[in-house]
């Protein structure tokens, strides 16, 4: 299974390069990128949450920011609408994780759970601070330079943008997951005092891995803020961000590399496919996505892929206790 | 400045003040006793205010005598989610997968209130909240002072049966050690449970001053519930003294940075008094720091 597992990446790549091509309804290409921004933010996301077993319920202030940056920098520089505007979303990537710096040093002096109740709250100062400052817009939102590209063609830059922050985001975690870094990363989920006894600098690693994860949720932020043109403080500092993030870690396997990809892309498409189809689902989606939320947590807590793993295991496990069975039978 | 205005930010402070105080004492009970985070509880009180609203307006019941019916109403509610849901969670994971487990509540609550009564804002109405008095040259109205009346009681009510009955001795013993208390012959589930419906009984009193005092919908618990979680991590998780104080700190100091600077920061002057502390005192005003934190 082991060798197949890079043809699999090859393959999924292959199919999402060409899959523009193929799928000509914009309103589906517009469900394209989200799931591509969500499932790029959900493995940033994980890179730090899922990997320290810290919770972050406040990633959409780095989302916010990263959206809020590319708007406000667009504006204040006199771009006009066209490519050039996504050379500012790796900048508005860094600015979300230069806010980052402070906001790590606040939140990660406090344990687990106290930490994720920080996150909370400063997730809702962002949200009151955009929505009450005048250089935000405040209610009334920020708009971003219309950009005049026809409407059949629109999405197609914006999905190769979002694919490849996506592609970045995957080889990043990849790459955190193998290195010393990562390891130690994977201490402190385990036990961090035990972590801290063995020389790790558990304050450190932390902050990193806070702000790291930052870079990848601003720039989502930024592509979204530039393709839906018009941004609002309650839309893009979401506390259903923050938990649409957690929950597509949890379904798809929690900590592991592939789970918040699929758990990504099936789940955003999902719920788009929903809002685009039915036009008064708001609270219909919010009772079905709970519930879902609630059977994966309570029967499926480590996600599908730790799942469809143990399943393939025992499978096989069984399958090779059947044959000695047979062989042992054969010779006696 | 004006001074009338600064003595009525103090007085409210202190009436609006304890009935968060409430509130968030149903949140650090629970937090205190089991290690659960209920996300819930913002959109519990919204629950426990349309539950009023029904009453009231379809029944014809006096929102206070209502509580009668709503307090008993929420305690099961709350003795249901525990048993449902809550009490399956176990192991060093549990207090994050409470957080989750209790969002999803939360989320599957407000789109089924959406659904039942719309996303219109609604208000609770009656004699005392429209009808208001004079307090040092300021104007209340009686729903206030009733309200801090009721919030004060049963937050009494709470401290007598924690601290001077034996089912108390059981919650306090349960909240230092659950093992301990378990070996003691204290039954920690049943103990867990109570606790919970307790926890979530007082959205009920507490939703109804809210829904009174506040126009509300469904997503009014997103906002709640940011206040709770901040107002007893301020305490120190688990500190039913420690949800008090940061209750009447709150809303005193919001009012405040209110009049005399200006309502936009108001909102944000709390939260930056909580990241000081924190600063200052990870564990929070009265929480007690473990010496060894999972």
């Amino acid at each position: 299974m082991k060798r197949w597992s890079n043809l699999w990446w090859l393959g999924g790549l292959v199919v999402a390069l060409v899959l523009p091509l193929l799928m000509t309804n914009p309103a589906y290409r517009g469900i394209a990128v989200y799931s591509l921004i969500f499932t790029a933010c959900a493995t940033s996301w994980n890179m730090f949450s899922g990997y320290s077993g810290y919770v972050n319920l406040g990633a959409a202030a780095f989302y916010g920011t990263g959206a809020y940056s590319e708007g406000l920098l667009a504006n204040h520089l006199g771009m006009s609408g066209g490519a050039a505007l996504f050379w500012l979303v790796p900048l508005a990537g860094v600015i979300a994780m230069a806010i980052g710096i402070p906001l790590g040093l606040v939140a990660l002096r406090v344990r687990r759970h106290t930490f994720v109740v920080i996150t909370i709250a400063i997730f809702f100062v962002f949200q009151l601070a955009a929505t009450n400052f005048s250089f935000t817009g405040g209610t009334a939102g920020l708009t971003l330079p219309f950009i005049p590209w026809m409407a059949s063609y629109f999405a197609v830059p914006f999905y190769y943008v979002a694919l490849g922050i996506l592609i970045f985001a995957i080889v990043l975690s990849a790459g955190v997951r193998r290195s010393r870094f990562g390891l130690q990363l994977l201490a402190i989920r385990d036990d961090e005092d035990r972590a801290l006894g063995l020389g790790v600098k558990v304050g450190a690693v932390k902050l990193t891995g806070f702000v790291m994860s930052g870079f990848v949720i601003g720039m989502g932020g930024a592509v979204y803020a530039l393709f839906q043109g018009q941004i609002y403080p309650q839309f893009v500092f979401d506390p259903l961000f923050d938990i649409t993030i957690a929950l597509m870690c949890f379904f798809g396997g929690f900590g592991t590399l592939l789970g918040p990809i699929l758990g990504g892309l099936v789940l955003e498409s999902a719920q788009q496919y929903l809002t685009v189809t039915y036009s008064n689902g708001g609270s219909l989606y919010l009772i079905l996505f709970g519930a879902l939320f609630l059977l994966v947590i309570l029967f499926m807590p480590r996600g599908i892929v730790v799942y469809a793993r143990d399943w393939w295991n025992r499978r096989e496990s069984r399958a090779e206790a059947a044959q000695l069975a047979a062989t042992v039978g054969a010779n006696s | 400045l004006n001074s009338s205005a600064l003595v009525h930010a103090l007085i409210d402070g202190v009436l609006t003040g304890s009935v968060y105080a409430l509130m968030a004492a149903g949140l650090t009970l629970i937090f205190g006793v089991m290690e659960i985070i209920n996300l819930a509880q913002g959109i519990l009180v919204i629950l426990g205010a349309y539950l009023s609203y029904t009453l009231s307006t379809h029944f014809g019941i006096d929102l206070f005598l209502g509580l009668l019916i709503t307090i008993p109403i929420m305690f099961v509610v709350g003795v249901v989610v525990q048993l449902v849901f809550v009490a399956r969670l176990k192991g060093p994971d549990k207090t994050s997968m409470s957080i989750l487990v209790t969002y999803a509540i939360a989320l599957v609550l407000e789109g089924s209130l959406n659904q039942i009564y719309s996303v219109n804002y609604q208000q609770l109405n009656a004699w005392y909240v429209n009808k208001s008095f004079e307090l040092f040259g300021v104007y209340f109205a009686y729903i206030y002072v009733y309200g801090f009346v009721l919030a004060v009681g049963l937050l009494s009510a709470l401290y007598v049966m924690l601290y001077r009955t034996r089912f108390g001795a059981s919650i306090r013993a349960s909240l230092a050690d659950q093992s301990a208390a378990a070996l003691v012959g204290i039954n920690v589930k049943m103990v867990s449970t109570i606790c919970f419906g307790i926890g979530v009984a007082v959205t009920a009193a507490g939703g109804m001053i809210y829904g009174a005092t506040n126009t509300f919908n469904a997503s009014s618990g997103a906002d709640l519930i940011s206040r709770l979680l901040t107002i007893i991590v301020l305490g120190g998780m688990g500190s039913i003294g420690g949800a008090m104080v940061g209750g009447i700190m709150m809303v005193t100091l919001e009012d405040i940075v209110g009049v005399v600077w200006s309502p936009i920061w108001s909102t944000m002057s709390f939260f930056i008094v909580l990241v000081i502390v924190l600063s200052l005192r990870p564990q929070g005003i009265f929480g007690k720091r473990s010496a060894r934190v999972a």
